[in-house]
């Protein structure tokens, strides 16, 4: 053991470490001592520095509670006034192309190839952080529409899609989309049987397979009692209404004949906020030209 | 029958009343008569008083959660007094000496439980994390049921670790060292029992709460008003437990371990009491209301929250550095008046540091001023702990190469060296309006938990497991390197990742486009987050796995045939 180096033994009275020549301070607890080694100088000094350092910092900023009030610093400094400065710098680097595009028309928009670019910079994050979340990156998913293709449930012209991003569907929002699929099975408007018969009728003129006891007729004279006031006739849909082309390949819910039994039992009501509340209009005509150039924007 | 079981509960507790003649005659001429202690009438009174409120509350409760946590109380409220009943039963008339022979009659059961109970609940908190951490990566394992959600994963996990891992190692070493370096047996015959399996008790009802969705939301702090109850009056007990012990010390002055260890106790107690003033809805109902309310309750959680850091996971820890390092480097420590600055500038300190929490937020400006700039001035006062730990070590670097269990807590502080850096810098604004919200944060505090909190834990552990069952050293020397190695390699991992996440992080939020737009939408920033995600996860599961290592290698160690004493820490007396 090192302790056995040392120059005495026992408890008491400072004793020399003999592998750091330095004296201990006399006290052992459980075996264990302590040499008396000064504080490191560069130690000392460099805590002495940041106290120096925070003074000036107290001297400067904002520091020290008094009564009612507070130490104020050398200028007067607020987190309150730095976060005006910083959006003030903000829209000064955007420049005049800010108030260009909140007069513009949205149709002005799309033909002015400089307000355009400025339009989708905007729109672009403004997409990523409020409609992406159900939107995906544009490409949708189950019970949220692709924004992508050229299918529209409420229209794809720059009127509509504003509309429907303004006012928003099913969002309590008089002005907005209102149409829903009402719940035919399971408020007893359609017995299961006569459901059946609709979804194998739905499939059968979208083009899918239908199965082979699949009694299509009996599904055809539900459709045409039920569903036709608002699918269509030929079930091409009806955008007034939000109601779904059933003949193309695009479904939101699915083309499996269970998710469509499902939809006609339980129907169908998803809904997107309004946005008028919540975004800025310069925003809002941003996200518009934005989602009509994706890719399926109507003229 | 009823004899031959006093003759066994005697000989445990190191009365050996056969084999001892002189002292099996003291006892005789003592025991005339066996009576029921004050504590032990108090306590079991206590509890079935406890075990008759906690049945009403059960059957009166506003919701099945908060009736499962009464029953849990009223079981062990239950057991409690048949416990006092049955070991009184037992044991001797008279308590177990102070003293056998002029050497202290030191009391390492209670120090056991803690020890195995440590290794337990840091195992489970390490795969809760784990499990935490992929769901980071692959949000589909929340496996849509509720009680695995990530909000409430996340709370268990943090507890899991910080208060029933690194709060058993705590109470365990407190309790051990306490007890060396004062020469004295632990105060209270009941209450060292008490505060282990009372805090232990509180770990169950705080986990079930956290899984069941009972929590007040505030961080580190999320138990109801129940659980904070029961936790203050184990926390009294282990106070005054500690305090007695000292009180009771052989020693001329307090070793310097057992300042940290008291001030961790103490000032634990005040944030507790402050953090968690609220009013229940009603005895029968979990919820409460805490009385702080906006600006005033986030500057007092931040206040209790990096406190938890600095008096739970520092202060405490540094106990075991002044405790556990100069006793396995066998060198004294290195500067006296080092320990006595920065103990007294780190806990003056440090109480201040909380508001940088809170950096650009509806604090106000001031308080932020005062907490970045009491943060930096903390920088030298907590590295006067590292620098005391590693030059310690001068004169005995050599025993690195071949001592892993020294190596590991030698890592440790130079972790805690890091950490403590680091914790400054990312207190000054500039840096912290990069870093706040970031995975950088996340990285922060592991760099702290797992290299120093769970390093210094495991060392100590591996050092205490051997001296606490007589072992002459542990299972595999070997297996402790690997556990070593493979644990700093899942550190890395873990800090690394969440440092290259947290920085691309921080500077993907404020990129702006030429025309001044953000360059970045939120959801891009987490899918850029995901390769490092995995990485993170991966070095998770690799501290995990070490930590599996350990525990075999502690229960291989304890379960071995031979006894001896062990190497370094003769045992004093038999082992209770």
């Amino acid at each position: 053991m090192a302790y056995e180096k040392m120059t005495q033994d026992g408890h008491h009275g400072p004793q020399v470490d003999a592998v750091s020549g330095v004296a201990t301070t006399g006290h052992a607890w459980d075996g264990i001592k302590e040499l008396n080694n000064p504080l490191p100088r560069w130690w000392l000094w460099t805590f002495y520095l940041t106290i120096l350092w925070s003074i000036a910092y107290w001297v400067v900023y904002p520091s020290w509670p008094l009564v009612t009030s507070y130490t104020k610093g050398l200028f007067a400094w607020h987190s309150r006034e730095a976060v005006e400065q910083d959006l003030a710098a903000l829209k000064t680097s955007r420049g005049a192309m800010m108030d260009k595009l909140a007069k513009a028309s949205l149709a002005e928009i799309e033909s002015t190839p400089e307000l355009l670019t400025f339009a989708r910079a905007l729109g672009k994050p403004a997409f990523g952080d409020n409609c992406a979340p159900c939107h995906g990156a544009g490409g949708g998913a189950h019970g949220y529409p692709n924004l992508n293709d050229d299918d529209w449930l409420w229209g794809g012209k720059l009127d509509d899609i504003a509309l429907t991003v303004r006012h928003g569907i099913r969002a309590g929002d008089a002005e907005g989309r209102q149409g829903s699929m009402p719940a035919f099975g399971r408020d007893g408007m359609i017995p299961r049987p006569d459901v059946e018969a609709a979804a194998d009728y739905v499939r059968s003129i979208a083009g899918l397979a239908v199965q082979p006891k699949a009694d299509v007729a009996r599904g055809a004279k539900v459709f045409a009692e039920n569903c036709a006031a608002c699918h269509g006739e030929a079930g091409k849909g009806n955008r007034d209404l939000g109601a779904p082309d059933l003949t193309d390949k695009i479904w939101l819910y699915g083309s499996d004949r269970a998710a469509i039994i499902e939809g006609i039992w339980n129907g169908r009501g998803g809904v997107m906020p309004a946005w008028a509340n919540r975004l800025d209009d310069t925003t809002i005509k941003a996200l518009t030209v934005y989602v009509h150039t994706l890719g399926g924007g109507e003229k | 029958m009823v004899r031959a079981r006093v003759a066994k509960a005697g000989s445990e507790r190191g009365v050996r009343l056969p084999s001892r003649p002189g002292l099996s005659d003291m006892a005789q001429t003592i025991t005339s008569q066996k009576n029921m202690t004050f504590g032990e009438v108090g306590a079991a009174a206590a509890f079935a008083a406890l075990a008759v409120l906690s049945i009403v509350v059960a059957a009166k409760a506003y919701t099945p959660e908060y009736a499962f946590h009464a029953y849990l109380f009223a079981a062990g409220s239950l057991w409690a007094v048949f416990k006092i009943l049955d070991r009184y039963y037992d044991r001797p008339a008279d308590l177990p000496p102070l003293e056998i022979a002029g050497k202290p009659n030191y009391s390492m059961g209670p120090v056991r439980f803690a020890t195995v109970a440590a290794m337990v609940w840091g195992i489970a908190g390490f795969a809760v994390g784990l499990l935490a951490a992929l769901q980071l990566a692959f949000p589909v394992l929340n496996l849509d049921l509720p009680w695995l959600s990530f909000g409430r994963i996340r709370p268990l996990h943090t507890s899991a670790v910080i208060f029933a891992f690194g709060g058993n190692v705590l109470i365990a070493t407190s309790f051990y060292v306490v007890q060396r370096t004062c020469r004295a047996r632990l105060a209270g015959d009941i209450a060292p029992w008490f505060v282990v399996l009372g805090y232990n008790f509180f770990i169950v009802i705080a986990g079930t709460g956290y899984l069941l969705g009972i929590t007040q939301s505030k961080e580190y702090a999320e138990p109801e008003w129940y659980a904070d109850l029961w936790l203050t009056v184990v926390w009294v007990a282990y106070f005054l437990v500690f305090l007695g012990t000292v009180m009771r010390r052989k020693e001329p002055h307090i070793y310097v371990a057992n300042w940290f260890y008291l001030a961790f106790i103490l000032t634990i107690a005040v944030l507790h009491l402050g953090n968690n003033a609220a009013v229940p809805v009603s005895l029968f109902s979990p919820k409460s209301y805490i009385v702080w309310a906006g600006v005033q309750d986030a500057l007092v959680q931040w206040w209790y929250g990096h406190n938890a850091v600095g008096f739970f996971l520092t202060a405490g820890f540094l106990a075991l550095m002044y405790y556990f390092i100069p006793k396995r480097a066998d060198r004294p420590v290195y500067s006296y008046r080092l320990s006595i600055i920065h103990f007294w500038a780190l806990i003056f300190l440090y109480i201040w540091a909380g508001p940088h929490h809170l950096h650009y937020t509806a604090l106000p400006d001031w308080a932020q001023t005062l907490g970045m700039t009491f943060s930096v001035m903390l920088w030298m006062p907590s590295w006067g702990g590292m620098i005391n730990g590693l030059m310690t070590l001068s004169g005995a670097w050599d025993k690195l190469r071949t001592d892993p269990v020294l190596r590991m807590m030698v890592v440790s502080v130079a972790f805690y060296g890091m950490a403590t850096f680091e914790g400054p810098l990312m207190s000054v604004k500039a840096v912290n309006s990069l870093s706040h919200y970031t995975d950088w944060t996340i990285g922060h505090v592991h760099s702290g938990a797992l290299g120093w909190v769970a390093y210094i834990s495991f060392g100590a552990i591996y050092c205490l497991v051997p001296w606490l069952w007589n072992r002459k050293g542990l299972y595999s020397t070997k297996l402790v390197n690997w556990h070593f190695w493979i644990s700093t390699i899942g550190i890395v991992l873990y800090i690394s990742a969440m440092w290259v996440s947290g920085i691309l992080q921080g500077l993907m939020w404020r990129a702006y486009t030429s025309l001044g737009f953000l360059e970045y939408s939120f959801i891009e920033t987490v899918e850029a987050m995901h390769p490092f995600y995995v990485i993170r996860a991966m070095g998770g599961a690799l501290f995990l796995v070490g930590a599996l290592m350990m525990a075999w290698n502690l229960w291989k160690t304890i379960t071995a045939t031979e006894a001896a004493a062990p190497e370094g820490q003769p045992a004093l007396v038999p082992a209770e």
